[in-house]
């Protein structure tokens, strides 16, 4: 048997108190004082455990980190002093699209290593914009296709980032008539990259760049950013290079495997030019995601690229663009542009930008990328609460900058282990042995559109209000 | 005189919570100007303010069932009527922390009330609709004609459904309201829990699951309304267990983790859970999915043959999840001889699921519905089987839609379960289990419930609900809840209304919530 693609885990606290979701509020002066019957002892998570000493001794203000919510305190206090409101330092966190819950999740992620499991149903909202308009397919009795829960070692997350001739020809002496290219292989459909906000010094990135190094994947960066030490992992460093810049950073292109061009017109012209200075070097060209990055795609998997790379906004939109589509959308679009163009076997695409979660990964994926690329969840495993602090002069709250290497890195692969066993959750309950053969596959999936008009268009007629993307 | 036959229903016994404190969600504060002269309590009807005779000072306000400034209008409204102005009344503002989009604060506690008293609540809270924004939430009924009401009692209407319907040999089996309760094993809920809906299920008539865990010997003595549950780990099941049952169900997939097999972590197996389980103790528990004897329709069928050869009374259940062809797996039980076919949508309830399959896998039962409904009158087998729904059927109202898509009954988990003050904190497999005492084996906290707080509990909530049946079945003129199966004609969804007739109905909530 070869030997299973496997992400190590070990738990690693985190270095500072993390922003409780909880506060309680205790009516003190109701209180009966070294009450025998104190909730405060006998909570069942033992989250007090540092606050139940004496009225006098008890710190404050409680933000319950590990507060369980079982209103157990609040319901049984002889006096009834407590009540409870949400911190407001968690409804602060992050914004929008970047939530307090997806921060929360990311921490717990990158703390235990762990899958979030939880008791009782769904509590979210029926539908959403974005990725939350979609739910993936499963596979009932009747399909024997699929692997459960005891298969999913064998389901493959690995995806190439080398582009493919589009079908093998032989000569009359059964050789090869084609060239095949080199192949390059990742074992996650994730890469890196540091975030554009946030504290990016050495310590951050040689987290990240060791934690890419350890699981295999490769890292995006600009090369100004490169020091001397971060040159020892040159092969997991993808510098990103404009044709103007690739000579001055000449070292670094020797020590890798793939870089990246920035797109400009006639940048294909470049590639076979890069390919006789470095053999088998993968070239990846990046593209801003918006109304022409269809065409660009198709024009540079012409031109011989071997990925390409699209950046949208940290929300997960498109760049330049009054009524900017959500990526899914965008990709589904771009994907199809070369499925129509009969390239798309030819090319790999990934995209940067908004994926925050292991569901927006298989989400993408399914929307028609090969992988994606991470920014934000990296400084979020590291503990930052992305206030952007660092960015208006003022100290971080969690000292980002001084993170410990050894310290960043496991908290990145533990983040990542469980964000790939929760996409092997999905892939298996799809019955897929292969992220590959996500790649477009929107047969495996249900789109809130289509739900709609299948089974409630038929009882309501026709819909008033348009969907909310 | 109308001398239609009187439907006996059981018997509401008040059932106060089992905590100190209630929440409700107003809050009432007494502070120290109070002179203890009782008047507040002399005035309330509700029982908000209680001084017993021989005591010097009131005790503290039962805040949950103060109905807030609404009260204002009366003249027993003690905030303005206390002499020395001692008391104050707030929106509790703790219900912030409570609940989540599906279940909102609101219909947490108006299920609370429901299962105290067996009525609905009096206070002004929203327990029919959640802030999900879609689904059954934006689903309505129409206006009824008010000419077509009819004026029957609550006990003349009839709310009971067949599960037979195959026309086979084995014996009909009716029960008294249009809902039965979910799988919940042995090992995942206390057994006063399992014990006490059982019971609750005998004094409604109806039916309730042992879930993939076993068949206790205490639920024997209500062996006529328990279900047997085959699941993929055939966990505890044996020839006696399909023997003792009047219906088995083979669970294939769990709406919350579909494709998933069920998980019991390790804390949680017991010595009396690893016996029933026959498996060993602090071990977690996988159930394997899918069943690994069943690849085809007549693997299946083959399944179902060999429960009826077992048990020659017993009628047959099929629960699986969700997916796009859930039609297709749906007709397929059905050929395969099943009586009862029952879809579980993707927001059902668990005991633990990883929370990205909890969201995102297979489709809410409100598209499965009509889906699988439509697809089985088409294939004119909708007469011959009986539709039960799942996933996501939160309370009363959820209930009648479902119905009214398609369904012929449903099965409810959760809602039974905040009947016995569930407040879904969601931590129901973490450590030793819930903190609430419901979904635990944990010796101390398992002492916390009690098989007669549980039976009564639920039988409330129930009957609560019946009066809100009852009543809509009434606007619409009819006597029985049969009549409502499909009629997805008196439904509308706001979406799919113009705006001027949107505003005819109530619209659906959507504040934003701090999860």
């Amino acid at each position: 048997m070869p030997k299973k693609y496997h992400i190590e885990t070990t738990p690693i606290p985190p270095r500072f108190y993390p922003v409780g979701k909880y506060t309680t509020i205790e009516f003190r002066e109701d209180c009966a004082g070294s009450c025998r019957e104190c909730v405060k002892k006998k909570c069942v998570y033992n989250v007090f455990k540092d606050n139940y000493s004496h009225i006098t001794a008890m710190k404050e203000p409680e933000y319950l980190y590990e507060c369980m919510s079982c209103f157990r305190c609040v319901q049984e206090c002889t006096k009834a002093i407590f009540s409870r409101v949400i911190n407001p330092e968690y409804r602060i966190l992050g914004d929008e699209y970047w939530n307090p819950d997806i921060i929360h999740r990311t921490w717990y992620q990158a703390h235990t290593g762990a899958i979030p499991v939880s008791g009782s149903g769904y509590g979210g909202r029926f539908s959403g914009p974005g990725y939350d308009s979609i739910w993936t397919d499963m596979s009932e009795i009747v399909r024997p296709t699929r692997d459960g829960i005891h298969g999913r070692e064998y389901i493959n997350t690995s995806i190439e980032l080398s582009r493919r001739p589009e079908r093998l020809s032989f000569n009359e002496d059964m050789s090869l008539a084609v060239d095949v290219p080199p192949i390059m292989e990742v074992p996650v459909p994730v890469l890196f990259q540091p975030p554009e906000l946030g504290i990016v010094n050495e310590n951050v990135l040689k987290s990240l760049v060791k934690a890419a190094s350890t699981m295999g994947t490769l890292m995006f960066i600009r090369p100004e950013i490169v020091t001397d030490d971060l040159k020892q992992y040159g092969p997991t460093l993808i510098p990103c290079l404009t044709k103007e810049t690739l000579g001055k950073y000449q070292d670094l292109v020797d020590a890798s495997v793939m870089i990246e061009l920035a797109h400009e017109p006639g940048i294909e012209k470049e590639f076979s030019r890069i390919r006789k200075m470095k053999e088998n070097i993968f070239i990846s060209v990046g593209v801003p995601l918006n109304a022409d990055a269809a065409s660009i795609a198709i024009e540079l998997t012409k031109g011989g690229v071997d990925t390409v790379h699209f950046y949208a906004d940290h929300h997960g939109r498109e760049l330049v663009s009054k009524k900017p589509m959500f990526i899914k959308d965008a990709i589904r679009k771009i994907h199809l542009a070369l499925v129509d163009a009969s390239v798309r076997q030819r090319v790999n695409l990934i995209v940067t930008g908004g994926v925050a979660m292991a569901e927006h990964v298989n989400k993408s994926i399914l929307c028609g990328v090969d992988g994606v690329v991470i920014d934000y969840p990296l400084l979020i495993a590291m503990e930052c609460r992305l206030c952007f602090s660092c960015n208006k002069g003022l100290p971080c709250p969690v000292k980002v900058g001084e993170v410990d290497p050894e310290y960043g890195s496991a908290r990145i692969i533990n983040l990542m282990a469980a964000w790939r066993n929760q996409m092997l959750e999905m892939l298996g309950a799809m019955g897929l042995r292969e992220v590959r053969r996500l790649r477009g596959e929107v047969g495996r999936s249900l789109w809130l559109e289509d739900l709609e008009n299948e089974n409630f268009a038929p009882i309501f007629g026709e819909r008033k209000v348009p969907f909310d993307f | 005189m109308n001398d239609r036959k009187k439907i006996k229903r059981p018997e509401i016994v008040e059932t106060p919570s089992r905590f100190r404190n209630t929440i409700g969600k107003y809050t009432i504060k007494r502070n120290s100007s109070c002179i203890s002269c009782g008047l507040c309590a002399e005035l309330c009807p509700n029982g908000v303010h209680i001084k017993p005779k021989n005591y010097s000072r009131p005790l503290r306000p039962v805040e949950h069932k103060c109905i807030g400034p609404d009260c204002r209008e009366n003249d027993y409204f003690c905030i303005d009527r206390c002499p020395a102005k001692a008391l104050t009344l707030r929106k509790n503002a703790m219900l912030e922390t409570m609940g989540d989009y599906r279940w909102t604060p609101e219909m947490l506690i108006g299920h609370f009330a429901m299962a105290e008293t067996g009525e609905l609540p009096i206070v002004d809270l929203e327990y029919s609709l959640g802030n999900s924004g879609g689904g059954f939430d934006k689903i309505r009924f129409i206006k009824p004609d008010p000419g077509k009401r009819n004026d029957l009692m609550d006990d003349e209407i009839d709310l009971s459904i067949e599960l037979n319907k195959t026309g086979d040999r084995r014996p009909k089996k009716t029960i008294s309201i249009p809902c039965y309760g979910g799988g919940m094993s042995y090992g995942s809920t206390a057994l006063a829990v399992m014990v006490g809906r059982a019971r609750a299920a005998k004094r409604l008539n109806t039916l309730t699951c042992t879930g993939e865990g076993g068949y206790p010997s205490e639920l024997l003595p209500y062996k006529e309304h328990v279900i047997t549950q085959v699941a993929t780990g055939l966990f505890g099941v044996r020839e006696e267990t399909i023997q003792n049952t009047p219906m088995m169900e083979f669970k294939y997939a769990q709406g919350a983790k579909p494709g998933l097999g069920g998980h019991l972590l390790g804390e949680k197996v017991t010595e009396a859970v690893a016996a029933m389980r026959e498996t060993v103790v602090g071990s977690p528990l996988f159930s394997p999915f899918p069943f690994h004897s069943v690849y085809s329709v007549e693997d299946h069928k083959k399944h179902v043959d060999w429960m009826k050869e077992i048990n020659d009374q017993v009628l047959c259940s099929v629960k699986v999840s969700t997916p796009t062809d859930v039609d297709m797996v749906a007709v397929g039980a059905y050929y395969a001889g099943a009586h009862v076919i029952h879809i579980d949508g993707s927001y059902g309830g668990t005991g633990a699921a990883p929370d990205i399959a909890k969201k995102n896998i297979a489709m809410p039962i409100e598209y499965a519905i009509p889906k699988v409904h439509r697809f089985l009158v088409n294939e004119g087998a909708r007469d011959k089987i009986c539709l039960i729904a799942s996933g996501g059927i939160r309370n009363a109202m959820d209930v009648l839609k479902a119905i009214a898509l398609g369904a012929d009954g449903v099965v409810i988990g959760t809602a039974e379960i905040v009947a016995l003050e569930c407040v879904r904190c969601t931590k129901c497999e973490s450590g030793r289990g819930c903190a609430r005492g419901i979904a635990t084996t944990d010796p101390e906290l398992g002492y916390m419930i009690t098989e007669e707080y549980t039976e009564q509990r639920i039988v409330n909530l129930y009957l609560a609900w019946c009066k809100q049946w009852c009543e809509l079945l009434r606007s619409f003129g009819m006597e029985s809840i049969r009549e409502l199966v499909g009629r997805s004609d008196l439904l509308v969804h706001l979406d799919y209304l113009e705006e001027s007739e949107r505003a005819k109905y109530k619209p659906a909530p959507n504040y934003r919530m701090v999860i």
